[in-house]
């Protein structure tokens, strides 16, 4: 019988209903992950950098936080239905006359792809990355926008 | 290390036994703390915090870093794949050296806090001499 961890922020206190229900689900899995005695759980591909992507009528969102990644060293590239992002975050040395109490943060290389659920304007996909985080702005081709279909009575 | 690949690790969530005054989902920063003879150098990821959006307080020796977030998106748009959450960052340490607080710097870029932390003269590292008798 695994034992499950309580974690304090299940219920404890409100937030938007939506969200919550989100995360509720993820909670549920987590729960699940453990007593089949698999790993905690992963986000759902696995790779970095975690992404989360949107929409509204017009555009996809795609996010991710890059805290330390300069935009210089992120690379946008879009094939067929695809968003591929590439980078490389660096850390510089801080010479040899410190030392170290902790080292959390990694450098390194970061290569995803990610299919987008519509067909998107390639031409006029933009990105932006503000305090670490990265936001492409898709574009939706015009035969994936949501039309607007008028009854005419006769 | 350039030819090293980042790996996804989630964010963590703070745990703690005290209760949150606001709503919200907290997470702890990852940081790099190192030290030279005359500072102690913090280094925290807190992606979406702006400059404006950091608390620092140090008191007793006690160190604490807090992140303001800004939504990411308006509220228009709908999540079609949801991978992280989003929430703000709190930290807090223990600080043994004493700090000299009048000349501590703090700068935020790309979303990494920078915090500086000058020692004060008592404790900067005497050298001690070992005598040969």
């Amino acid at each position: 019988m695994a034992v499950v961890k309580w974690k304090p922020g299940i219920f404890g206190w409100h937030r938007d209903p939506f969200s919550e229900m989100d995360r509720l689900r993820r909670e549920m899995d987590r729960i699940f992950g453990v007593y089949t005695g698999a790993r905690e759980m992963a986000p759902a591909a696995g790779v970095f950098p975690a992404l989360n992507m949107s929409e509204d009528d017009h555009n996809l969102y795609v996010r991710a936080e890059l805290p330390g990644v300069a935009p210089e060293n992120i690379e946008i590239t879009t094939k067929e239905n695809n968003l591929i992002l590439k980078g490389e975050r660096k850390i510089a040395a801080e010479g040899k006359k410190v030392s170290y109490h902790r080292k959390e943060r990694d450098a390194g290389n970061f290569r995803r792809i990610i299919s987008l659920p519509t067909r998107v304007d390639s031409d006029k996909v933009t990105a932006a990355c503000k305090n670490g985080v990265l936001t492409v702005t898709l574009p939706k081709a015009p035969e994936a926008k949501p039309r607007q279909i008028a009854v005419k009575s006769e | 290390m350039a030819d090293k690949d980042l790996q996804l690790r989630e964010k963590k969530e703070l745990q703690t036994e005290a209760e949150h005054t606001k709503p919200g989902l907290v997470f702890t920063p990852t940081v790099d703390i190192f030290e030279s003879e005359e500072e102690i150098t913090v280094l925290a990821d807190m992606p979406g915090v702006a400059s404006d959006g950091v608390t620092i307080d140090l008191h007793n020796n006690e160190l604490k870093i807090s992140g303001e977030v800004e939504d990411q998106g308006s509220e228009k748009e709908r999540y079609l794949l949801r991978e992280y959450d989003i929430g703000r960052f709190h930290r807090h340490f223990t600080i043994s050296d004493r700090i000299d607080q009048s000349k501590i710097s703090a700068s935020m870029k790309d979303g990494v806090l920078r915090l500086v932390l000058p020692k004060a003269e008592k404790a900067k590292p005497k050298r001690i001499e070992v005598k040969a008798e």
